[in-house]
């Protein structure tokens, strides 16, 4: 092999091609760029038009576009569990829930917009006050850094996500994820108590009652006189 | 080559959307509950961007909990919503301080 590259090289990596350098070397990051920024655009359209549609249900609906978008790039970080559960959490019960509660209550949302310019620019003056903020925070970041003294769990390269997740939230943080119970337990009940209602006026049927009737003290032999009528 | 800085760019953008629906629609609060879900997402994905990056475990937990609380938060919020509308016929905000005791 000569001192420049042959055409055992890939021209952009230089890596020598019994490597494959196509799928594990530059395209891989090709592909990874890609990914983040088709995630990313969706993820911030579909939550902006979440805040400004006119009707509910599309609103719930592109939240559930941007819930599964955010799934994608947690996937693209590694972070399998969480994204899988985003999917099921939001995607599958929350925005459900939404949805639910959209439809159900008969609200005429055209009148719900009347603030709606009022608000605007105070909101939007307020918005890039926080934007601006956030990106001289990270713009700060990148300049000094920030490094981690001790990491309190460190990543195992070559345990699985989901194993890694379980292996920390099941041993040190078990009480935490007690609480966590709790609360979903505490939202469940509250909800139901909240919004149950016993309602008055209905007869409903009673089982118990209708096996422990016996035929003695449901019926009565009566035998009223000529023209009389039978006393309840 | 993205980086830490690009994951914490975009959750600050969604963060910044959420409040702003917040501002936006005053008077509807199922988008107001829906923002404040956006808010939380935008938590997230900083939480699990900075857990990538450090290389530490502990911010997947914490974003685990952060939906838990996401979960019952839109959960409560929604069952005071629907026995708001019950009671009144609708769920204009302006009219709820005279719940007030």
């Amino acid at each position: 092999m000569g001192a420049g590259l042959g055409r055992e090289h890939c021209r952009r990596c230089a890596l020598p091609l019994s490597r494959q350098p196509n799928l594990k070397g530059h395209d891989r990051n090709v592909i990874q760029t890609f990914t983040f920024y088709l995630f990313a655009t969706i993820v911030i359209a579909s939550g902006a038009l979440t805040i400004l549609s006119r009707n509910p249900v599309h609103s719930v609906l592109w939240l559930i576009l941007a819930f599964f978008n955010a799934a994608g790039l947690m996937l693209i970080l590694g972070a399998e569990f969480i994204a899988m559960l985003l999917v099921i959490v939001y995607v599958g019960a929350v925005a459900v829930l939404f949805l639910f509660v959209v439809m159900m209550l008969d609200v005429d949302f055209a009148e719900m917009r009347a603030g709606f310019a009022r608000y605007a620019g105070f909101g939007a003056l307020m918005a890039v006050v926080l934007l601006a903020e956030m990106i001289f925070a990270v713009a700060a970041w990148n300049a000094g850094g920030v490094s981690v003294a001790s990491k309190a769990a460190p990543v195992d390269p070559s345990v699985p996500n989901i194993e890694a997740l379980g292996t920390v939230l099941f041993t040190r943080y078990l009480y935490i994820f007690e609480a966590a119970g709790l609360v979903l337990l505490v939202a469940m009940i509250g909800a139901i108590v909240l919004t149950h209602r016993t309602r008055s006026g209905l007869r409903p049927q009673n089982p118990s009652e209708q096996n422990r009737r016996r035929p003695e003290e449901a019926t009565r032999n009566m035998n009223p006189g000529i023209g009389q009528g039978v006393e309840l | 080559m993205i980086g830490l800085g690009h994951y914490l760019v975009v959750s600050a953008i969604l963060f910044v959307l959420g409040v702003l629906g917040i501002f936006l629609n005053r008077k509807n609060i199922i988008v107001i509950l829906m923002a404040i879900e956006l808010i939380l997402l935008a938590v997230n994905i900083n939480l699990v961007a900075f857990s990538a990056y450090l290389g530490d475990m502990v911010g997947q937990v914490f974003a685990m909990f952060v939906l838990t609380v996401a979960a019952g938060e839109a959960a409560i919020g929604l069952a005071i919503l629907v026995i708001y509308f019950r009671g009144r016929g609708t769920i204009a905000v302006d009219d709820v301080n005279q719940m007030k005791g």
